[in-house]
């Protein structure tokens, strides 16, 4: 491929001839330069709005960060600041109780879903159509659905179908030990349907012959979920439940929605200690070093899941 | 949801269940009347009621006048547009005009970047393709969420450019332009379209924009439908995002407004209620009409890994 230089301006009239080869999956100058055009406003984007911010957040974490008074370098400092503060070291803790119970919760119950609503009649499909529901509706409005459901008072919503079966009102959201289950409910109950839909898909391609030569042998059904339906659904539930636990690490919304991180503490996430650090106390040296940290380890976390998952696919 | 891949299963004659039809799910669930039948329909009424019935109280509760949190019916026990007058008061129309702007175009300029670099990425070899491939898998690392109080300061001064999109729609719609997993899809799936549909338009010299128009785009349509979908519910969910783009509380979003107002002792729940109904219907919306590409997207997601 021999091309003339051409300016980008010129390269439309250089090329009108339309002689160039018919090469595909390799480009010339031309083709080049309507790639790199295409990519363009992805690029301008993602720099602006991803890897600035970014770079400016790590920078930030180095420094002391005061408005007007001017910046100081400070080092390791605000890493040290984080991994020593006792309420970031409860909130990661909050984190990975809250990110366990929900990625498992979510697993468990979207498995059952799934069990429970397969197949193929109509009244089925209606039904998973309604169950999904709280899956397509905005965090945010979730947590206010939430919010009224857990009305704490003994005839809030859920404590009077709790005084039905004969419990006592729970404080939901508003006691130190019930809170932060509650929003782990929430997740589950937001995350459930969209795992069942994925264990739908796993249970669809199961060859149902497995199932009638199961029966012929004489297996119970649970003999045949252990080891024909489990066994086929291991693999595609794996890597996305492992993915979800990660990304459970830097859940924000529906914790600042429903407790904003109270009562006392007890819901206090990493990322809402970060926000509280650095937008309501403006240390913002500090909030970045938090969030430098959240990233880091989320990245490694899931680069390390996604080279297993690789090296385990080519086993 | 409906898959119809497999056949339909026989009709129950009588209440002898067909004995194939067994094994045509993995709890062996018979289609005729039976105790296994019964548990079943219980169960199912039982999550429903768990997972639907909530919406049903707060768009009944919407409707009520007297809705307090420990009076909330399944259905209005005194119908009224009270609240959603009230809510026009508060400005909840203007939030949700700001809420559809938002998606409206964070959506549209989110589905053309990503249609346009999937483009490049899939349907050409260039040096650097790793590495640009590299850059689109790790912004969907960088949520506004993780990187959230740097993009606060550079959208209040753009660098380079000085300006300030605070407080302008611009600040939300710019940010959520940009997701790697949006283009990930579109360009998985354009890698599967085969090269020769491109060989004999490009021997009659068809340039890069009509390439892409009207070749390659008609073909992705199952694509469009997913990244659509997707990217609304992404936009729709923005949170922190409007809360820190915004310059006074005009700006905020639907999503943001409620959780402003719940704090405001002066607004009823009804109002509140009301708020919440009208964040719903968007979404309801998109998904009762998007659904299959829903679908497709969750599951081709799961074997993707």
């Amino acid at each position: 491929m021999t091309v003339t230089p051409t300016r980008p301006a010129e390269t439309r009239a250089a090329t009108k001839g339309g002689k160039q080869l018919p090469v595909r999956r390799r480009g010339n100058r031309k083709q080049m330069l309507a790639i790199w055009l295409f990519l363009l406003p992805a690029a301008i984007l993602g720099l602006y709005f991803k890897f600035i911010p970014m770079f400016e957040g790590v920078r930030l974490s180095l420094f002391k960060v005061q408005p007007f008074l001017g910046d100081v370098f400070v080092g390791f400092d605000n890493y040290v600041n984080v991994l020593t503060d006792v309420r970031f070291m409860d909130a990661l803790g909050h984190t990975v109780v809250l990110g366990l119970a929900q990625t498992l919760g979510a697993l468990v119950v979207g498995f059952g879903l799934a069990l429970l609503l397969e197949g193929q009649a109509r009244s089925l499909w209606v039904l998973r159509t309604a169950i999904f529901l709280p899956v397509v509706t905005a965090l945010a409005v979730v947590g206010e659905i939430w919010r009224i459901l857990y009305f704490p008072t003994a005839d809030g919503p859920l404590n009077t179908i709790l005084g039905w079966v004969g419990l006592e009102p729970l404080q939901f959201l508003n006691g130190t030990d019930t809170a932060l289950w509650s929003i782990a409910v929430v997740g589950i109950w937001s995350g459930a349907p969209y795992n069942m839909v994925i264990i739908l898909a796993g249970l669809t391609g199961i060859d149902r012959t497995l199932y009638e030569s199961a029966g012929v042998d004489g297996a119970t059904i649970w003999q045949r979920l252990r080891y024909i339906t489990l066994p086929a659904l291991r693999p595609s539930i794996v890597i996305v439940l492992t993915l979800a636990a990660i990304r459970s690490l830097r859940s924000f919304t529906e914790v600042y929605v429903l407790t904003g991180g109270g009562p006392a503490g007890s819901t206090e996430v990493w990322m809402t200690r970060m926000y509280s650090l650095g937008f309501q106390r403006n240390d913002i040296g500090v909030a970045s070093a938090a969030a430098v940290l959240l990233l880091v380890v989320t990245l490694l976390l899931t680069v390390g899941t996604q080279l297993l998952a690789r090296r385990k696919a080519q086993r | 949801m409906n898959r119809s891949s497999t056949k339909t299963r026989p009709k129950p004659q009588g209440s002898r269940p067909s004995s194939s039809s067994r094994f045509d799910s993995a709890l062996g669930w018979s289609p005729g009347f039976s105790t296994n039948m019964v548990l079943r329909v219980l169960l199912c009424i039982l999550v429903f009621c768990i997972f639907a019935l909530p919406f049903a109280a707060i768009i009944s509760g919407a409707f009520d006048r007297n809705t307090s949190p420990t009076e909330i019916t399944l259905l209005p026990k005194t119908f009224t547009l009270a609240n959603f007058e009230a809510a026009a008061q508060q400005g909840l129309w203007g939030y949700l005009l700001n809420s559809l702007v938002v998606a409206g175009g964070g959506l549209l300029l989110q589905m053309t970047v990503s249609v346009f670099a999937a483009y490049s990425l899939s349907r050409r070899k260039f040096r650097g393709q790793a590495l640009v491939m590299l850059l689109v898998l790790l912004t969907m690392m960088l949520p506004e969420e993780v990187i959230g109080i740097p993009l606060s300061l550079v959208l209040g001064d753009l660098p380079l450019l000085g300006i300030s999109l605070r407080g302008t729609v611009l600040a939300v719609i710019l940010p959520v332009g940009i997701w790697g997993f949006a283009i990930f899809i579109m360009t998985e799936f354009m890698k599967e379209i085969p090269p020769e549909i491109e060989e004999a338009a490009r021997l009659d010299g068809v340039g890069e924009f009509r390439m892409l128009f009207t070749m390659i785009l008609p073909l992705c349509k199952p694509a469009l439908g997913v990244i659509g979908i997707f990217g609304f519910m992404m936009v729709w969910d923005q949170y922190l995002l409007p809360l820190i783009a915004a310059n006074d509380p005009s700006d905020y979003t639907l999503t943001v407004a409620l959780s402003v107002l719940r704090n405001d002792t002066t607004v009823g729940p009804g109002v509140l209620l009301a708020g919440a109904v009208m964040a719903m219907i968007p979404s309801l919306l998109v998904y009762l009409f998007l659904q299959r590409s829903m679908i497709r997207g969750i599951t081709s997601g799961a074997t993707k890994g």
